[in-house]
């Protein structure tokens, strides 16, 4: 069993897994597609499954664009993005789960990387 | 005051699962004018119906109120036990408590009240009844067809052949509808035509049969048995009494750039025009949106090479009022538009076409003479790939929410001719699921599958791309594979 609840990422997504026929329009339509572990469908699939850790863990949550091609072209109107944006609020809302330290940073920095997100990351990784 | 008896079914536990019948039948006994009340699990079975006759023949019954299932289920198995019991049928009343009341409640006390007073409206009604005698009402004996396609004239012929005169009302110049169009039907590969075109022609010489061609019904008025209906007989601006469908007005028409659509605008026809070879009736018809002579009065060459004088400019639209006793609709269908799937292309290329095309396209006298070419640039196409479920199955707005049914079929069908014909073309059919249920269809699907190897992909196309080469670009995943 997963240690976190289908019901919190239904809630805060809005999605209804179950109006899903399993056509894979999103799939095909994803950008993103052959970055991916896990495809828009399978996002799908999973959270009616209740497979929500294994979504957590995976970087395909952070593969997807937000370009809502899938929630655009879904003909019954499932929204698979939305399911994407609610597991990634998830994981942010994890307490002492950070992948990094504050300290790791200054190693990682590149002179492209904006100030801003310099900024945004220390004050992030140091909580 | 009438002697009533009052007849609560439980209908199983329809009924009584929700009502209590035992108090139904308590509380109607007290009713003015009820002498019997009682109640039985099945009042429509042959016990139930031996009650209620014996009732009225032993309670000397003057009414009879059922508290029962709707009037559509039983009314006239109950009114026939009344009146085998020497009661006047229109003596008896149903109280509908079980659609109207069983079914629709939880909670048995509530369900309860209400069938109670049901019954007590059944019988206060069968108070004030008097003892009536069936009338007759005169039928009009001839049926209106409306719709000339396959089901309109399988109708008219199976109508004509009872012996009833039938009119067929067709909005196109000729009957045969959409299957003129087609090239080959399923699960036999027979041609199309030759099942057709023999049933036009039986249509057009049936002495029963009567044919308004490019007509429409305007209006329709009356009851069933006797429909008074408005035909608006549209102008052709040809006299079709005159006309003998020679094909030589459609020959010298100067206006030669009209969209045919028959070859769905694949190709042009001429502003004077007989749809295709067989029509029915076989009769030449002007388009007022391209004739030049109907338009600006400059031309009239259509009249000047008409042998028969059939041509008329100034013929006007009639409007034929006729009397009918049934009226049955074969109005057909309409392919979606795809105005909103524009992920697909259609707008954007012409090799992207819809199945009436596709059959077009291989029809022999479609736009290609039944060559499978691409409408672009008239070569022959190495890789096809059908889409499935365009518009179908679709809750989002953008399509209908059921599946037509019959897509699954002409596509292996599509397929099979294809790989038959072209052997060297790959064919792929990008499903989401597979849906033959009929005899022989689903063995005609996997004759694609095995024994002409058309690839069958699970996942709905997300989008065709237009390249630059001219080719299109498709972009799918196979969910089963899943890549």
């Amino acid at each position: 069993m997963s240690k976190y609840d289908k019901e919190q990422v239904l809630c805060s997504s809005g999605v209804n897994v179950l109006k899903c026929m399993r056509c894979g329009k999103c799939s095909a339509t994803c950008p993103s597609y052959d970055e991916m572990e896990y495809h828009p469908h399978e996002f799908v699939y999973m959270v009616e499954k209740g497979q929500i850790d294994k979504l957590m863990a995976s970087p395909s949550i952070y593969k997807c664009l937000s370009c809502y091609a899938c929630v655009e072209r879904c003909p019954r109107g499932v929204e698979p993005a939305k399911l994407v944006e609610a597991l990634r609020l998830l994981v942010i809302r994890q307490q002492g789960q950070n992948h990094l330290k504050a300290d790791d940073i200054p190693a990682l920095l590149d002179e492209d990387l904006p100030q801003q997100a310099i900024v945004t990351a220390l004050r992030k990784y140091s909580k | 005051m009438q002697r009533i008896g009052v007849f609560v079914c439980w209908c199983g536990s329809n009924i009584a699962a929700t009502v209590d019948v035992n108090a139904v039948s308590e509380a109607l006994s007290h009713e003015p004018g009820v002498v019997y009340s009682i109640n039985y699990q099945y009042m429509c079975s042959e016990a139930g119906q031996n009650l209620i006759k014996d009732a009225i023949r032993e309670k000397k019954l003057t009414g009879v109120v059922i508290c029962s299932c709707s009037p559509r289920m039983h009314e006239a198995t109950f009114l026939k036990a009344a009146a085998a019991a020497g009661l006047n049928p229109y003596m008896v009343e149903i109280a509908n408590i079980r659609e109207q009341c069983s079914w629709i409640h939880k909670d048995m006390p509530t369900a309860t009240e209400k069938a109670i007073i049901l019954g007590r409206a059944a019988i206060a009604k069968v108070q004030l009844n008097t003892p009536l005698t069936a009338g007759e009402s005169p039928v009009t004996k001839r049926a209106l067809v409306i719709g000339g396609g396959i089901a309109g004239i399988q109708t008219a012929l199976d109508i004509a052949e009872a012996g009833f005169e039938v009119d067929i009302v067709e909005k196109q110049p000729t009957i045969g509808g959409k299957m003129t169009q087609l090239d080959k039907t399923f699960p036999t590969l027979d041609c199309a035509a030759c099942i057709l075109t023999p049933k036009m022609v039986d249509c057009a010489q049936n002495e029963n049969i009567n044919i308004y061609a490019y007509s429409e019904v305007a209006e329709v008025k009356g009851f069933v048995g006797n429909f008074t209906v408005k035909i608006r007989k549209k102008a052709r601006y040809v006299d079709e009494t005159k006309c003998t469908g020679c094909g030589l007005c459609t020959e010298k028409c100067p206006q030669k750039k009209v969209p045919n659509e028959f070859n769905l605008g694949m190709d042009t026809r001429r502003a004077i025009y007989i749809p295709f070879a067989q029509a029915v009736p076989k009769i030449a018809t002007i388009d007022p949106d391209y004739c030049n002579m109907l338009k600006n009065g400059k031309c009239g060459v259509c009249a000047k090479v008409c042998t028969a004088g059939a041509i008329n400019y100034k013929q006007q639209d009639e409007i034929i009022e006729r009397e009918y006793g049934a009226i049955v609709v074969a109005t057909g269908y309409n392919p979606i538009k795809l105005d909103n799937f524009d992920e697909y292309s259609y707008s954007q290329s012409n090799d992207v076409v819809t199945p009436l095309e596709f059959e077009r396209l291989m029809n022999a006298a479609g736009p290609t003479n039944g060559v499978l070419l691409r409408p672009s640039d008239g070569k022959h196409p190495h890789t096809i790939v059908f889409v499935q479920c365009v518009g179908s199955r679709d809750t989002s707005g953008c399509g209908k929410p059921y599946c037509s049914k019959i897509c699954c079929m002409y596509t292996a069908k599509h397929a099979m001719l294809t790989r038959e014909k072209y052997p060297d073309t790959d064919v792929y059919v990008f499903y989401i699921d597979v849906r033959t249920p009929g005899k022989s269809f689903d063995e005609f699907y996997r004759r694609a599958v095995e024994e002409y190897g058309v690839h069958y992909i699970k996942g709905m196309v997300g989008k065709v791309t237009p390249r630059a080469d001219g080719k299109l670009s498709v972009q799918a995943s196979d969910l089963i594979a899943n890549e």
